[in-house]
């Protein structure tokens, strides 16, 4: 019981560490994992050689043709704003839209301010129009490039890292993702960088069995980034295009497990690997959360691009609208069911067009 | 977990609090402020349009606008109506008269249902009950072996042999028949709501195993979403409670309020670590009192209680209070404290301990750290820490890894503590005399709580620096 009393102790130990690590004498020598001490970083200057993939044979309809389901609730609300003259209760039923779909309540303020203001300027009168301006505005809103890079220095292969939360789907997205490559005749190779969750490395396996992709796997519990940093070595041996590496979940608010991750991909990035993508998986039914995990993840590892999972459900995904504009990070991919195939680019168009349940 | 909500709450009322008198413009004004702070937690929109309301017309009321605190009585009432809106009472679990007690679990993808699954069997078992697991979750590659590898680790069985869900639930009803296991936890696959051939197959496996308990799995961070699944797989199942999982992330958790207010089934367990020993019941009470930055010192307790030995705990309270408390009690206790768990959930839980620590993530290996010195030293030195001179500081530095002044400053806040709970030994006993001794231990440590802002608590040191998450350099060399 009365370790509580400790509670004076450990505060001043905390806010001790805090100093120390301010003042770079006094224990932060002890940062840096020593493991991988003889690796140094090295910021290679190598010739780039661009081989971005073009995601041909996905038709561009098939994200929009896909997310014509569960409107519900929005669309009682949506037809409302259709029929009526722009008035005060159109701009709440507006706002009450974007935050169901997640979008958050500073990104829906101002989007709904941006709107107002051009509702004014243009004298927009029916509801209909103020809707088309929003989502155009939204549309707008949404323009990134978002080419997924294979690009990677002479003598080194291409890593795609894929980061996120627990649950949220990077093992699955990792298996489609190497069936659309595969098909699209490249080599790949799945990297069980997962050795935390139980059988993890099995349900990848399951994977690469299934669109023909090489694998290497660690024993469970290993060092994740031995384990992609001896795929890299593999698929260097036998010809990779590519190495799709997956990370165990882990929750962006422990720093130990983040602070691992940021090595693993430390270490992904050494010859013969190389970091071309980072990407995040978020699930679509995430709130406002999103937000924090895209920050978080994007500081510790530089994550270059969203996946957004699990859009065929009833959630909107909102919540990636406010990462792309508060963080810029582009959404360069959808997971939209359960098929092999399920996985698409992420088309702007058509995912403004669901949010507000339209066809 | 409900940090942030917990911050603007306090906040909010805060403001509220010291006001002598409370007109209609305040009350608006908190309670348009208490709105976007819930929305921003992802609260569902029209349960934080009902809360307002109800919470507004109540603060209203004369009784609270002439009474003398009216702010302490608005934050009364907002206490009690978020109780109400996370589940008032806490879950009672009953067992079936005819064992086994057959539990569903059932959730979107990635909710974590397979993980709760093991997690729940082992609370059954901590409950001294014999539980048996079901994969039943076909779907997803490698479930039925993620489930067997987390049955091994807690040493519960797991049947898994059959080509359709359906099947495995109802053999798995007959396995736990025929070896006399009394709960029975099925784990199915995650599914969508509008996938109408799945809900249907979840409702037969429901028909076939007929459970005593139904329970949705949802994520902590699920946002607006979280109101329709619920709304349907209620509609499906009949649900009974609700299991959260993650709330060890800083998602303000607002699905947990909208889900209950929605289904009105309580929140039954909530999941807190990637720990299987992270799990426990819910109590919607504590979890108010949390979000209103009022500790939650009863799951502390308890916790405390499952770890701790009763009479090494007093015994080494004795010697804290007396000033003769080692390095050597000291690291135990601080073994024992993290054996409750995390020791940033811990700190959620105390009262009254700042924000800034709450919210600040706890590197615990600046724990292993204190712990290497300690272990360093001989047991003389543990005992009397004094005699460490410069060169001893060296051996224990060079020993643990460390350098001196890291030692010395270990031994300094040591010599600090232990002459603080000194001067708190007396304030403890005097005003606890008839309390119990464990009960007396609580009560001292709330009460020099209190103390500390006026008194003798040197805790909210000036020049401690304030913490803030932001300024923490977690990057890597090399970005």
């Amino acid at each position: 019981m009365l370790s509580l009393a400790l509670l004076p102790w450990v505060h001043r130990t905390w806010t001790n560490s805090q100093r120390s690590r301010r003042t770079p004498s006094i224990g932060t020598e002890l940062e840096e994992d020593r493991a991988f001490e003889h690796f140094d970083d090295r910021d290679d200057v190598h010739e780039m050689r661009e081989t971005s993939v073009h995601e041909e044979g996905v038709p561009s309809g098939s994200m929009r043709e896909r997310l014509s389901k569960a409107r519900g609730m929005i669309s009682a609300r949506l037809s409302g704003i259709r029929g009526g003259p722009v008035n005060s209760s159109m701009w709440e039923e507006l706002e009450e839209v974007l935050i169901l779909a997640d979008v958050g309540v500073d990104t829906t303020l101002d989007l709904v301010n941006r709107l107002q203001d051009r509702a004014e300027a243009e004298k927009l009168e029916k509801g209909t129009d103020l809707l088309e301006a929003l989502k155009a505005q939204m549309k707008n809103d949404l323009s990134r490039d978002r080419e997924l890079s294979l690009t990677a220095s002479k003598g080194t292969v291409p890593v795609w890292l894929f980061v996120g939360v627990n649950g949220v789907g990077k093992t699955t997205s990792i298996g489609k993702v190497a069936r659309r490559l595969t098909d699209d005749g490249l080599n790949v190779l799945l990297a069980a960088g997962d050795t935390f969750r139980a059988a993890a490395a099995e349900q990848l396996e399951k994977w690469a069995n299934n669109c023909g992709a090489d694998f290497v796997r660690g024993s469970e519990g290993a060092d994740p980034s031995s384990v992609i940093y001896d795929a890299a070595e593999a698929a260097l041996a036998r010809e990779v295009d590519v190495v799709l590496a997956d990370t165990a979940g882990r929750l962006h608010n422990k720093v130990n497990l983040m602070e691992e991750l940021a090595k693993v991909r430390r270490v992904a990035d050494r010859e013969p690997g190389q970091v071309s993508e980072v990407l995040l998986v978020i699930d679509a039914t995430t709130g406002q959360n999103g937000l924090s995990q895209a920050k978080e993840f994007t500081e510790a590892v530089g994550v270059t691009g969203v996946v957004l999972t699990k859009l065929d459900g009833s959630a909107k995904g909102g919540i990636v609208f406010a990462v792309e504009r508060e963080l810029d990070l582009p959404v360069k991919l959808v997971g939209l069911g359960e098929g092999d195939l399920d996985l698409v680019d992420f088309d702007p168009e058509s995912f403004v067009e669901a949010l507000f349940g339209d066809d | 977990m409900f940090e942030s909500l917990t911050d603007r709450f306090d906040g909010i009322l805060g403001r509220l609090k010291g006001k002598g008198r409370l007109n209609e413009s305040d009350v608006a004004e908190a309670m348009r402020e208490i709105r976007l702070a819930l929305l921003e937690a992802d609260v569902h929109f029209n349960v934080v349009k009902r809360f307002v309301e109800r919470t507004q017309t109540r603060c209203l009321d004369s009784e609270v606008t002439q009474s003398l605190t009216p702010g302490q009585q608005v934050v009364k009432i907002v206490n009690e109506e978020l109780t109400t809106i996370l589940g008032g009472e806490s879950f009672q679990l009953a067992y079936s008269q005819n064992p086994p007690t057959v539990v569903l679990m059932a959730g979107l993808q990635g909710s974590g249902k397979t993980t709760s699954s093991a997690k729940l069997a082992r609370w059954f078992k901590s409950q001294g009950r014999n539980p048996l697991l079901v994969g039943a979750d076909l779907q997803r590659p490698a479930a039925v072996e993620q489930l067997e590898t987390l049955g091994q680790q807690i040493d519960i069985p797991v049947s898994s042999s059959a080509t359709n869900a359906i099947d495995a639930a109802r053999k798995g009803l007959e396995e736990a028949h025929l070896t006399g296991r009394d709960v029975l936890i099925v784990d199915t696959a995650g599914r969508l709501t509008i996938d109408s051939a799945l809900m249907d197959e979840i409702a037969q496996i429901s028909d076939a195993v007929e459970p005593d308990h139904t329970f949705l799995v949802v994520d902590a961070m699920t946002g607006q979403d979280a109101v329709n699944t619920a709304e349907a797989f209620h509609a499906t199942l009949e649900l009974d409670g609700i299991i959260l999982t993650k709330l060890d992330g800083d998602a303000r958790g607002g699905a947990a309020l909208s889900v209950k207010e929605v289904v009105g089934r309580p929140i039954a367990f909530a999941s807190t670590g990637e720990k299987l020993e992270d799990f426990d019941q819910f109590h919607p009470g504590r979890m108010a009192e949390r979000i209103l930055g009022m500790g939650d010192v009863l799951t502390l307790i308890e916790k405390a209680e499952e770890v701790f030995e009763q009479e090494a705990a007093e015994e080494a309270a004795q010697r804290l209070l007396e000033g003769t408390f080692t390095l050597d009690d000291f690291v135990d206790q601080l073994r024992q404290v993290r054996q409750m768990g995390d020791l940033s959930s811990i700190m959620s839980m105390m009262p009254g301990v700042p924000k800034e620590m709450k919210d600040a993530s706890i590197d615990e290996r600046e724990i292993d750290r204190l712990e290497a010195i300690v272990l360093s030293m001989t047991p003389n030195e543990r005992s009397n820490p004094d005699v460490v001179d410069g060169s001893r500081r060296t051996r224990i530095a060079d020993g643990s890894g460390t350098t001196p002044a890291q030692v010395s400053n270990l031994l300094k806040q040591f010599k600090e503590m232990r002459k603080t709970m000194k001067g708190m030994a007396g304030l403890g006993s005097k005003t606890n005399s008839r309390k119990s001794k464990a009960k007396k231990a609580k009560k001292g440590k709330k009460g020099s709580k209190k103390a500390g802002n006026s008194r003798v608590q040197p805790k909210d040191d000036p020049n401690v620096p304030k913490l803030n998450v932001a300024d923490l350099d977690l990057t890597l060399p090399g970005q």
